[in-house]
Formats: structure tokens, C-alpha cells, sequence
């Protein structure tokens, strides 16, 4: 149990799937820009990374590992993530318009979020076991929520402020992610690897 | 992105890349790789030119496909057309330099989710002759690398002195930590941005038109 729970606090505070390991940074620059999208994209991206995350590692288990066909591991994954991405969105247009309405125009986006890919890898890589993968994946979209949701939130306040002109636009997002980045260096040795 | 003359010449398909339209300074695309790579200048080379052979390739192959992909399942087949090339460059890599391939870890599988790929091959490979995708490819590959390169050397040079594991500062000079730490990449390149930014404004009020 400790160490599903080590695993969750690993992946949301200490390596930080955005600011720590630089997954998901075209959503994080992007769609941070006000706070309701940030929240909507957030959302999304939570369902479909803990389900891709499952789904990928089925796929690489029962199915590449027992045919020996690893080399076609990231055309497999990355069409998995696809299919995930796609369901997720006849399912939430069938069953709750309003969802659609809110999460909509954020899926389509999610198929080439690399931290999607990335977790997909880095399940195998560090050969996670079922419920493993489940947590990890999990983990992820909840750190890259919550980091993404306070960038949106700083990002609107740095728009009312009075910035030199030559930083503006990406040049003060990005400083300003870097001194999060350095925030979140504070949660290292919580947890070890 | 849109052509702006009506018959672009082919040196300007390639040129705009490097520079005009540099995908990691101009348009910020595939930040994640570019930051994530740049804490050595020989990482940021190997991870470059791994995307340059990527884009080349994807670029030409689905120009030359151009006609036969079916609209409504476009995007997939693109996303296939790449991942195939991934999986060659990884393997490739693999072989030539082991250790390299480890310290880019995943982000050589990653390749298939780099914005600047699939962006070329729906904004421009899909729309032009192949000659044209590949110097539109070439351009925007070595501008990537070139970026990948400004970040990479500085962050070694500041962060452990060397460039290239060649050490060029003295030891009495303080190394920065921070620059090899993740933080360090996103203030590098902040920076770099600021800098660019800086030296547009001076063109464009200078002369009327920046080049």
C-alpha cells in the first residue's frame, strides 16, 4: 500500500511530469493562458492519460511482449492513445452534452500530448506492474493538472501587470515556469527516485 | 505558416526555417524535447539531428503521398508515416551510441508527438511537390537543431564549463548548477526568447521592415 501511495506523491510533487521531466509542455504553454480552459483541458487530460496509461499497458503485455514484436512499440502506443482519445470523445458526446461542451475542443489535442506517450514508456520501462500503471498514469495527470491550473492562474495575473516589452509573450512565460520549476525542486528528497 | 508571395523561390522554403520561422525561437513548437535534451551541447546535436532525419523523411514521404492519403484518415496516417521513422532512428541510434541513446532516455520514441513534425507534414508536405517538402523539412530540422544547439551549449558551458566534454573554463570559475537542472532550461530559453525579442524591436524601429 505504502508503496502505491510513494508512487502517487513521486509522480505529482517531486518529478513533476511538466516542470521536472519537460512532458507536456505544448499544453502547458498553450492553453494556459485562462484559467477556464486550463480547468477543461486539465479534466480531459486527466481521463484519457490514466485510461491510455492502462490500455497501453495491456496492449504491451499481452499482446507485443508475447508476439516479441517490441519494435513496434511506439506505432502501437501511439495508436492506442488514439483509439483511447477517440472513444473518450464519442462516449462524452453520447452521454453528457455539456461535458462535450467543456471538453470538446481539448481532446483531439490530447493524442499529441507527449506526456501521454511518455507515460505509455516510461510504464515499461520501469516495468510497472497492472495497478502500477493505473497509479503512475494517474499520478501524471494530476501533477500536469494541478501545475497547469496554477501557470493559468499566474498567467492571468501577469497579463494586467505592467511587463518591459521585450519579455513579453513567451519569453515570461517561460521564466516564469522556470521559477516554479525551481519551487517544486523544494519537494525533492521527499520521496526517493 | 500561409505563403505570402505568390511563387516563393526554393532557397526560401529552405531559409525560412533556419531563421524567419525557426521552429524552437519564432513559433515555440516542441518545447519538450528542446528543453528536456539541452544539458549538453552533444545531447542537443544528437536529438537535433535524430528530428532533422524524422521531419526529412516524413516530409517527403507524405508529399509524395500527398494524392493518394484520403482526407478524413489524414492525420493518422501521418502520425503512422512518422512513427515509422521514429522506430528507424531509435534502432538506428541504439547502434551507433549506447550511452547516448540513454541519456535521451524516451525522448527519441517521443519524436512521434513533436508539434513541429506533424505541423509540417499537415501545413506543408501535404500541400506541395516533393522537392519543396524536402527543403521545407531540411530548413526546419536544422533550425530546430540549431536551437536545440544555442540552448545545449549554453546551458553545458554555464553549468559544467565545458562544451562538447572539452573543458573550457577554469576551475576557479563557479559552475551554475541550476542550468543542469530542469529549472535552468526554461530560464535558458526564456532568455534566448528575450533576447531575440529584444533584437527585433531594434530592427523594426531602425528600419521599416525587419528582415
Amino acid at each position: 500500500m505504502t508503496e502505491y501511495a510513494l508512487i502517487l506523491i513521486s509522480t505529482v510533487l517531486v518529478n513533476n511530469f511538466v516542470l521536472v521531466k519537460f512532458l507536456g509542455l505544448c499544453p502547458f504553454m498553450g492553453v494556459s493562458k485562462k484559467l477556464e480552459t486550463a480547468t477543461g483541458m486539465a479534466l480531459a487530460t486527466t481521463f484519457v492519460l490514466t485510461l491510455s496509461s492502462v490500455c497501453s499497458y495491456l496492449a504491451n503485455e499481452f499482446l507485443l511482449a508475447p508476439l516479441g514484436l517490441e519494435y513496434l512499440r511506439t506505432i502501437t502506443f501511439i495508436l492506442v492513445i488514439a483509439v483511447v482519445v477517440q472513444f473518450t470523445e464519442m462516449v462524452v458526446h453520447k452521454t453528457s452534452p455539456l461535458l462535450y461542451k467543456v471538453l470538446g475542443i481539448f481532446l483531439p489535442l490530447i493524442t499529441t500530448n507527449c506526456a501521454v506517450l511518455g507515460v505509455a514508456l516510461l510504464n515499461v520501462q520501469e516495468e510497472h506492474g497492472f495497478l502500477e500503471s493505473a497509479i503512475y498514469g494517474f499520478g501524471a495527470a494530476a501533477g500536469f493538472s494541478m501545475v497547469l491550473i496554477l501557470f493559468a492562474a499566474m498567467r492571468e495575473r501577469i497579463t494586467v501587470a505592467d511587463v518591459p516589452v521585450a519579455f513579453r509573450g513567451p519569453a515570461i512565460a517561460l521564466i516564469t515556469a522556470g521559477l516554479m520549476s525551481m519551487a517544486f525542486m523544494g519537494f525533492s528528497g521527499l520521496v526517493k527516485g | 505558416m500561409s505563403d505570402r508571395d505568390s511563387q516563393p523561390s526554393p532557397t526560401d522554403d529552405f531559409i525560412k526555417g533556419l531563421w524567419r520561422e525557426n521552429p524552437v525561437f519564432v513559433q515555440v513548437l516542441g518545447m519538450c524535447p528542446t528543453l528536456a535534451v539541452s544539458n549538453s551541447a552533444i545531447n542537443a546535436l544528437a536529438m537535433g539531428m535524430a528530428t532533422c532525419f524524422v521531419l526529412v523523411m516524413s516530409s517527403v514521404l507524405v508529399s509524395s503521398l500527398r494524392r493518394i492519403i484520403p482526407p478524413q484518415v489524414r492525420i493518422a496516417s501521418y502520425i503512422l508515416i512518422i512513427a515509422t521513422f521514429v522506430t528507424v532512428v531509435d534502432y538506428l541510434l541504439q547502434a551507433i551510441s549506447l550511452p547516448l541513446h540513454q541519456a535521451l532516455g524516451a525522448f527519441v520514441s517521443l519524436i512521434v508527438v513533436n508539434c513541429i513534425i506533424l505541423g509540417r507534414a499537415e501545413a506543408f508536405a501535404s500541400r506541395n511537390t516533393v522537392t519543396r517538402s524536402l527543403l521545407d523539412g531540411a530548413g526546419m530540422g536544422l533550425g530546430f537543431a540549431f536551437g536545440l544547439l544555442c540552448l545545449g551549449g549554453v546551458r553545458e558551458l554555464l553549468g559544467s564549463g565545458s562544451l562538447f566534454g572539452l573543458m573550457l573554463l577554469p576551475h576557479s570559475f563557479e559552475r551554475w548548477t541550476v542550468m543542469l537542472l530542469p529549472s535552468g532550461g526554461f530560464f535558458t530559453l526564456g532568455v534566448w526568447l528575450l533576447v531575440i525579442n529584444g533584437f527585433k524591436r531594434r530592427g523594426t524601429r531602425t528600419r521599416e521592415v525587419s528582415a
